[in-house]
């Protein structure tokens, strides 16, 4: 091996031709590796990047109708979301805001952004998510002129991780018609049972507010049966993640109180879209 | 058998990598409940064995011997954020279910094992498909073992209704034990005792037996 570099000529011929142990060799070795590899990582990582930003937006509009009910497979996602409006809402007003572009607006970044967002209280804090952003997406699906369903982004802090997920409310914001998750770190098995579609079916057709206008949706320990008083508010517990079905009780009552998204759900019922 | 067949196609069943050297069982665990995970996750072994054997093995007369794993690995890493880039951005849905796993091929022993065993001293084309062989192996292990827990576990084949399940108003009541880890180390440990029967030669000597005390001997 070293007779084959000795007899290497010009600049790279000669630092081939370096000892393999030496340190120049070493250093050498090290620094062509290290740029060959990061040019390589580093281009791939920019030239795909449109397309995975694609696929994340796609999934999170797949999500979307799936929580709203009107996904269908032979269809697909971009034709079905046509019949979904996004829109911008003012959180602490309950208004629409024209501010930003709903369908590019990016919520949590704008709950880092200080000039967007305000720190919440830490005796309202029960979602545990510190930042609220100064305005929400919401997706609407309307029929004959009146709001037939509410898509709400809620998101809460579970037993390790923030939870983010999709709620969907019937038109006068009174009725659960379904809730999904799409990105948390519980628990595989136990916490991470929020994900299963069985237990998400239990949501649907929930009621949201007690006669007093208060959140009475969340989870409770055991299961919940017809008979119970509170059957129509109140959803089985996961075994082995109370945890994990607090902070899915805390988000929703957060998400759903004075300062989530009640404003807003109280002017649509007023005033409609 | 020349020699060139014989380097690819050795390690796919005389000397698997999973079956017989027992490495990379890790993720044989992990993304096996269904064929189509498992498929790629094979093909992206595969590949990453297959490349990171033949740049291993295009700068092994230059390579620094005590730094070597590092560059090793760097060229491994790399490779594997590679196809995770490219399953992002081509297969994002087998992305989501394969998640971390992708990421940990980075520290699959069978990848790194065939970088120091073979590529580092091989010329390029016998390490290629070295690395080939010992990819296919793996993906073919994977294959079986999902090929069980899938269909047992939830009646399907690459996602296609095979067994028709009582929940959805078939007769087929689903093996839950199948969708759990536990279920492949059964099945890639009946795997073993069937190659080993079929192949005596695989068998190992026992490491120690237990002394039987004769009549003769005193205690």
């Amino acid at each position: 091996m070293s007779e084959q570099n000795a007899n290497r000529t010009g600049l790279f011929g000669r630092l081939a031709a370096l000892p393999n142990d030496s340190i120049a060799k070493m250093l050498l070795v090290t620094v062509t590796l290290s740029l060959v590899c990061s040019v390589l990582v580093s281009s791939a990582a920019v030239l795909l990047k449109p397309m995975q930003m694609r696929n994340v937006e796609l999934a999170r509009k797949a999500r979307i109708l799936e929580v709203a009910g009107l996904m269908e497979p032979e269809r697909s996602v971009d034709e079905l979301f046509a019949g979904v409006e996004p829109r911008l809402v003012e959180l602490d007003t309950g208004e629409f805001s024209e501010a930003f572009d709903p369908a590019t607006y990016d919520q949590r970044i704008a709950a880092r952004d200080p000039d967007l967002s305000r720190a919440i209280e830490p005796w309202n804090d029960i979602a545990g998510i510190g930042r609220k952003a100064r305005y929400a997406p919401v997706y609407l699906v309307e029929s004959g002129g009146e709001v037939e369903k509410v898509i709400l982004p809620v998101h809460g802090y579970g037993l390790w991780s923030t939870m983010y997920g999709f709620l969907a409310l019937s038109g006068d914001g009174e009725e659960v018609l379904g809730l999904t998750f799409y990105q948390h770190a519980e628990t595989p098995g136990l916490g991470g049972e929020i994900e299963n579609p069985r237990w998400l079916e239990r949501w649907v057709g929930k009621q949201v507010y007690g006669p007093e206008g208060e959140v009475r949706l969340q989870v409770v320990r055991g299961s919940v049966g017809p008979e119970d008083e509170w059957a129509d508010w109140a959803i089985d517990g996961i075994s082995g993640a109370t945890l994990t079905a607090d902070g899915v009780s805390n988000m929703v009552k957060y998400w759903l109180g004075e300062d989530g998204f009640k404003p807003f759900l109280v002017r649509l019922r007023e005033e409609g879209a | 058998m020349n020699t060139a067949g014989k380097t690819l196609l050795e390690p796919v069943i005389d000397r698997n990598p999973i079956t017989l050297q027992i490495l990379g069982v890790c993720s044989a665990l992990a993304v096996t409940t269904q064929m189509i995970p498992s498929l790629i996750m094979g093909l992206a072994l595969i590949f990453v064995i297959a490349a990171s054997s033949a740049a291993i093995s295009m700068i092994r007369n230059h390579m620094p011997g005590n730094i070597r794993i590092i560059i090793q690995m760097t060229i491994i890493a790399s490779l594997v954020i590679l196809v995770d880039q490219f399953l992002k951005a081509f297969a994002y849905d087998i992305s989501r279910q394969l998640s971390v796993f992708v990421g940990l091929i980075i520290t699959n022993c069978i990848v790194l094992g065939r970088a120091e065993a073979f590529a580092s001293s091989n010329p390029v084309g016998p390490s290629v498909l070295d690395g080939v062989g010992h990819g296919i192996g793996y993906a073919l292990v994977l294959l079986v073992v999902a090929f069980f827990r899938e269909l047992f576990g939830s009646g399907k084949l690459f996602g296609i209704e095979i067994l028709p399940l009582a929940s959805e108003g078939g007769w087929y009541l689903p093996n839950g034990l199948m969708l759990l880890a536990p279920s492949a180390f059964f099945i890639i440990g009946l795997m073993i005792w069937a190659i080993r029967t079929w192949k005596p030669a695989q068998v190992e000597k026992p490491e120690y037996q237990i002394h039987v005390v004769h009549r003769t001997e005193a205690l």
